[in-house]
C-alpha cells in the first residue's frame, strides 16, 4: 500500500499542494481566529453569547455546504466571479480557511474565557487594559492555542467534500492528498488509496509533534 | 516562543508557496475541459493532452465530472469546453443557446456487468432490454448512478424501454447511489449487484472482485463520446479561441491517431471516430 503511494510520480506535488492549502487556511484562521476567540472572552457587548454560540455551532459546519455556498459565490455567473478564483488553489485556501475559522475561535475563546476569570482581575489591577491584556493571555494559555490551531489545521488536512467542489480535483493544479483519495477509490485502486491514507495521516501527526516541540518548551 | 513557530510556518509555507501561484498559467495558457469522468478515470486524456499541450503550448485543466454536471459547469460559465457523452443532453445545452458546434471524437460501448453466479440469468445475452426485465423480475440487485451523467441516462432510457419503474424497487433490489461510475462499481461489487458501466471505466477499473459482463454488443448501448464549443453570444468570457483549437486537435488526424493509440491491458478503450460518426 505505502509502495503504492510512495511509487506514484504525482504523490509529491500533491503532498506539497495539500500542505501549502492547508498550512495557509490554517494560517489565515488562526490570524483571525485567536484574536476573535480572545476578544469574545475579555469583553463583554451585546450580542457576545450569540456569536460566542454562532462559533460553537459552526464546530460542525458541513464542508460540502461550504464548498456549494464559494463554488456559487466564485462560479463565473456569481457575485464573485470576475475574480476568476473558481478551481483554483486560492478558492481552496479561502473553503478551508472558513472550515478552520470557527473551531480555532471557539476554542480560543474557551481557554481565555478561563484565563480571563482567573487572572483578569490582577491584570487589570497592574494597570493593562483589556487590550494590552489580550496578547498577555493569548501568550499564557499557548498550549490551548495550539490545541486550537491543530485542530483547524487538522480540519483543513482532512476535508474533502469543500475542496473537491471549489478546487475541482484538477491534475496538477488542484489534486491533493484527500481528493486523491477519493479519486483513486473510486478508480477502485484501494491499495494505492490507502496508501496515500496513510502518507497523510502521517504528515498530519508529524506536523503536530514539530508544533508542540517548538510551542512547548517553557520560556522560563 | 510564539515567534519561533510563526517564523517556521512562514518559512515552510515560503518552501511550499509555488503551487499555489499557478505555474503553468505563468509560461503559458490554460484551458478548463469540463469532461466526463470515464475519458479522465481510464486515463486516456492523460495520455493524449501533453501531446496537445507540446502541439499548442495550451494547458488542459480537466475536470471531471458527469455528463449532466459537466453542461451546468459550463452553463454557469465556469468551463472552456466540454467533452461528454449524452446525446439527449447535449441537443438541450444546443437548443438553450450554450453550445454551437458538436463533433464526435470517439466510440466505445456500455456494457451490463454483474455477479459471476449471475442470479437474473442474463449473462451471455445481447439484449439490454431484455436483461433489465429479467433482472427486475428476478428481484436481483442492481446499482444506480443516479447522478445525472451520461450513463445514468442511459441507464433511465432503458428501464424506459422495459416498461418498468425501477423506483418501485427502491427500497429492496435498486439501489440508487447517486455517485460516480467507480463508486457504483466499487457498490456492485461489494453487493453484489448488476450495473450499467461504460466499457472504459470497467476496463481500468481494478476493484472487480467478482464482477462479469453480462451483456455486451447490443446496438441500445452505444456510447459517443462529443467535443463540444462553446457559444460566443452567451460565453464570450470563456477561451474559445483556445477551446477551438483544443476542439480541432481532437478531430485532427494527430488527435484521432493519438485517442486510436490508447491501449489498456493491450485493448484499445476508444474507437477515434470523427471522420466517420457513428
Amino acid at each position: 500500500m505505502l509502495s503504492a503511494a510512495f511509487a506514484s510520480p504525482e504523490l509529491w506535488p500533491i503532498v506539497r499542494l495539500s500542505l501549502s492549502v492547508s498550512l495557509s487556511a490554517t494560517v489565515a484562521a488562526t490570524v483571525l481566529g485567536l484574536p476573535c476567540g480572545a476578544a469574545l472572552a475579555i469583553w463583554h457587548f451585546p450580542g457576545n453569547r450569540v456569536l460566542v454560540v454562532i462559533a460553537n455551532a459552526l464546530l460542525g459546519l458541513p464542508p460540502a455546504v461550504v464548498g456549494l455556498a464559494l463554488y456559487l459565490a466564485l462560479s463565473h455567473s456569481g457575485p464573485l466571479g470576475g475574480l476568476g478564483l473558481l478551481f483554483t488553489p486560492a478558492a481552496m485556501v479561502i473553503a478551508q480557511a472558513v472550515l478552520a475559522f470557527p473551531i480555532i475561535t471557539a476554542l480560543a475563546h474557551r481557554a481565555v474565557e478561563d484565563l480571563w476569570s482567573t487572572y483578569g482581575d490582577a491584570l487589570m489591577d497592574l494597570g493593562a487594559s483589556r487590550r494590552r491584556a489580550l496578547p498577555v493571555l493569548l501568550a499564557m494559555g499557548r498550549l490551548s492555542m495550539l490545541t486550537a490551531v491543530l485542530a483547524g489545521f487538522g480540519r483543513t488536512m482532512s476535508e474533502v467534500g469543500a475542496i473537491l467542489v471549489v478546487g475541482g480535483n484538477i491534475a496538477g493544479y488542484t489534486r491533493t492528498m484527500t481528493t486523491a483519495i477519493v479519486l483513486e477509490t473510486s478508480k477502485g485502486d484501494l491499495p494505492l488509496a490507502l496508501g496515500l491514507g496513510f502518507v497523510l495521516i502521517g504528515l498530519t501527526m508529524m506536523i503536530s509533534a514539530a508544533a508542540f516541540t517548538v510551542a512547548g518548551r517553557p520560556t522560563w | 516562543m510564539f515567534r519561533v513557530l510563526f517564523v517556521a510556518i512562514a518559512m515552510l509555507l515560503a518552501a511550499l508557496s509555488p503551487p499555489i501561484i499557478d505555474p503553468a498559467a505563468a509560461q503559458s495558457v490554460t484551458i478548463t475541459l469540463a469532461s466526463t469522468t470515464s475519458v479522465d478515470n481510464s486515463g486516456l486524456l492523460a495520455a493524449i493532452l501533453p501531446l496537445f499541450t507540446r502541439a499548442s503550448g495550451i494547458t488542459v485543466y480537466v475536470l471531471a465530472l458527469g455528463t449532466g454536471q459537466a453542461l451546468d459547469t459550463a452553463r454557469r460559465g465556469d468551463a472552456d469546453i466540454v467533452l461528454v457523452h449524452d446525446p439527449e443532453a447535449e441537443r438541450k445545452f444546443i437548443d438553450e443557446g450554450h453550445g454551437v458546434t458538436r463533433r464526435q471524437i470517439a466510440w466505445n460501448d456500455f456494457i451490463v456487468v454483474g455477479p459471476e453466479d449471475d442470479p437474473a440469468h442474463v449473462k451471455g445475452g445481447h439484449d439490454a432490454v431484455a436483461a433489465f426485465t429479467a433482472i427486475a423480475k428476478a428481484k436481483a440487485a442492481f446499482v444506480s448512478r443516479g447522478d445525472r451523467s451520461g450513463t445514468n441516462a442511459l441507464e433511465l432510457r432503458l428501464w424506459k424501454a422495459t416498461g418498468i419503474d425501477p423506483k418501485s424497487g427502491a427500497d429492496t433490489w435498486y439501489r440508487d447511489i447517486g455517485g460516480g461510475m467507480g463508486q457504483a462499481l466499487n457498490t456492485a461489487a461489494a453487493m453484489p449487484a448488476y450495473t450499467l458501466s461504460d466499457r472504459g471505466t470497467w476496463l481500468s477499473f481494478k476493484n472487480r472482485v467478482r464482477l462479469v459482463i453480462a451483456i455486451e454488443g447490443d446496438p441500445h448501448l452505444i456510447n459517443r463520446y462529443d467535443v463540444i464549443e462553446l457559444n460566443p453570444a452567451k460565453h464570450a468570457h470563456a477561451k474559445l479561441a483556445e477551446g477551438h483549437r483544443f476542439a480541432e486537435w481532437l478531430v485532427s488526424a494527430e488527435g484521432q491517431q493519438a485517442i486510436g493509440a490508447f491501449r489498456v491491458q493491450g485493448e484499445r478503450l476508444f474507437h477515434p471516430s470523427a471522420a466517420a460518426p457513428r
